[in-house]
Formats: C-alpha cells, sequence, structure tokens
C-alpha cells in the first residue's frame, strides 16, 4: 500500500480542485502528441494531427484530453487504493486498446509540465514531487493487468 | 530533481547541505546549465563538442547516463513554470531533442 504525507494528500486535492479540466486536458494531450509524436499512432481515426497547430485545434484531441483527466479523479477521490480503482482501466488499456504503457509516463510528463507551466510559484520542487508519486502509482496502478 | 528524484543525491553525499536553494546547489545548478548552454554552440556537432565532458562524466564522475533523462525532465518543468507563455508544444518538442541530443552526446564516451 502507498503511503502519504498529509503534505502529499494535500498537495494533490489542491492542485485537482484549482486547475480547469478543459484547459489542462486537451493542452495535456495535445502537447504529447506533438512533444512524443509515435503517440499518435493510438489516435488513428483522430483526423488531422499532421502538425503541432492541427493537433492543438482538433477537436477530438480535445475532448478526449478533457476525459483523461477526468479519468485521473478516480485516484483523487481513492488515494488510498489507486490499484483496484484502476484494475478497469488497467485492462481496457492493455486488451482493447493496445496502448505501450511506456506511453503512459510520457503522458504525465506532460501533465506536469503544463501544471508546472499554470501554478507558477506555487510549484515548488516539494509540490512537483507530490504530484509526481502520484501520477507514478496512477501510471504503475494502469500497468498492472497488462500481461 | 533532487527533491522529487530522491536517489540522485546519491552523487552528493559530500555536499553538507542537498536542500532546495542551498548554496552548493545553487551553484551546481548554474555551472550544469552553463555546461547546457555550451553545448548550444556545438548543436551542429553535439558529440564533438561535448566530448571532454562525456569523458568527465563516464570516467571520473561515473553517473549513470539515465540521469541525464531525469534531469532533463526537470529543466524542462522549470523552464515550463518560469516561461508558461514561451513554453508552447512546439517550443517544448525542439527543446526536448535538444536535451536528448545532449544526453546522448554526454553518454558517448562511456562504452
Amino acid at each position: 500500500m502507498v503511503e502519504w504525507t498529509d503534505f502529499e494528500r494535500a498537495t494533490i486535492q489542491d492542485i485537482f480542485s484549482k486547475i480547469d479540466y478543459d484547459t489542462v486536458g486537451p493542452a495535456t494531450l495535445a502537447r504529447c502528441l506533438v512533444v512524443y509524436p509515435w503517440c499518435q499512432r493510438y489516435f488513428g481515426n483522430f483526423g488531422n494531427l499532421y502538425n503541432a497547430a492541427a493537433i492543438k485545434s482538433n477537436p477530438m484531441v480535445a475532448k478526449h484530453g478533457t476525459t483523461i483527466l477526468h479519468g485521473l479523479d478516480r485516484a483523487v477521490k481513492n488515494m488510498d487504493d489507486i490499484k483496484s480503482t484502476y484494475a478497469q482501466l488497467s485492462e481496457l488499456h492493455s486488451e482493447k486498446l493496445h496502448v505501450d504503457p511506456d506511453n503512459f509516463k510520457l503522458l504525465t510528463d506532460c501533465l506536469t509540465v503544463v501544471v508546472a507551466g499554470q501554478m507558477g510559484k506555487d510549484f515548488t520542487g516539494e509540490v512537483q514531487a507530490a504530484f509526481q508519486k502520484f501520477l507514478a502509482v496512477v501510471v504503475s496502478a494502469l500497468g498492472r493487468q497488462y500481461h | 530533481m533532487l527533491t522529487v528524484y530522491p536517489q540522485t543525491k546519491t552523487y552528493f553525499s559530500h555536499w553538507s547541505d542537498l536542500s532546495i536553494g542551498s548554496g552548493p546547489v545553487k551553484a551546481h545548478g548554474k555551472k550544469v546549465m552553463g555546461g547546457v548552454a555550451d553545448a548550444v554552440a556545438s548543436i551542429d556537432d553535439l558529440t564533438g563538442g561535448l566530448q571532454a565532458k562525456s569523458e568527465l562524466h563516464a570516467f571520473k564522475l561515473r553517473v549513470d547516463p539515465a540521469n541525464f533523462k531525469t534531469l532533463s525532465h526537470c529543466i524542462n518543468v522549470v523552464i515550463a513554470n518560469m516561461f508558461p507563455k514561451d513554453f508552447t508544444p512546439e517550443a517544448h518538442v525542439s527543446f526536448d531533442k535538444f536535451l536528448a541530443c545532449v544526453s546522448l552526446a554526454l553518454s558517448d564516451k562511456y562504452r
């Protein structure tokens, strides 16, 4: 079981209560598809992803980005059992979506960069550590059902 | 980096203070970023330009090259934090590509 300090719990709740899901979600997924273009392999039916401008204005990317970010809500609400919270989603990503789990880390790295850009001086090293620890647990839980 | 990835502290056990903002951390951070800035001048031949630094990291400092990626990520995060409007996805991919090439050039002399 993952141990969370009071600071870590408070930090995670604080960040997710402050961010605008409809901005951060789309920005994160779009950034991931621009910075790590091989991730586009999973979005063949999303239409125009030919360049950064197209990706950033693609409505399917925006919608899916928001969906993904809301997916993190479950972990935020169940920090003490993220592993079982994501058991079904893990199976989905493995059996149905066939996503290479290394991509989860790429997406969470982009999320960290986007949140860092939004939070200014509130995004201290300690806050980043708590945020990345949380995301690492999520990534691990999402990769668990792969075989 | 030292806060988010505590395993990186193992390379600095000889410092008295590893906290954010401490003297040794600030001085060394400046030195490292200076090195990255120097690499910009050698952007068309990073392997050549970074040869001496690669030998230093390989033979003297013995830094596991996996840490270059870790540091690169932290540089991205700090730049995004300091320049949120300028660090667009396009700028991010260019910068990340550059840091990846620097990391590769820095690993060149390892084996």
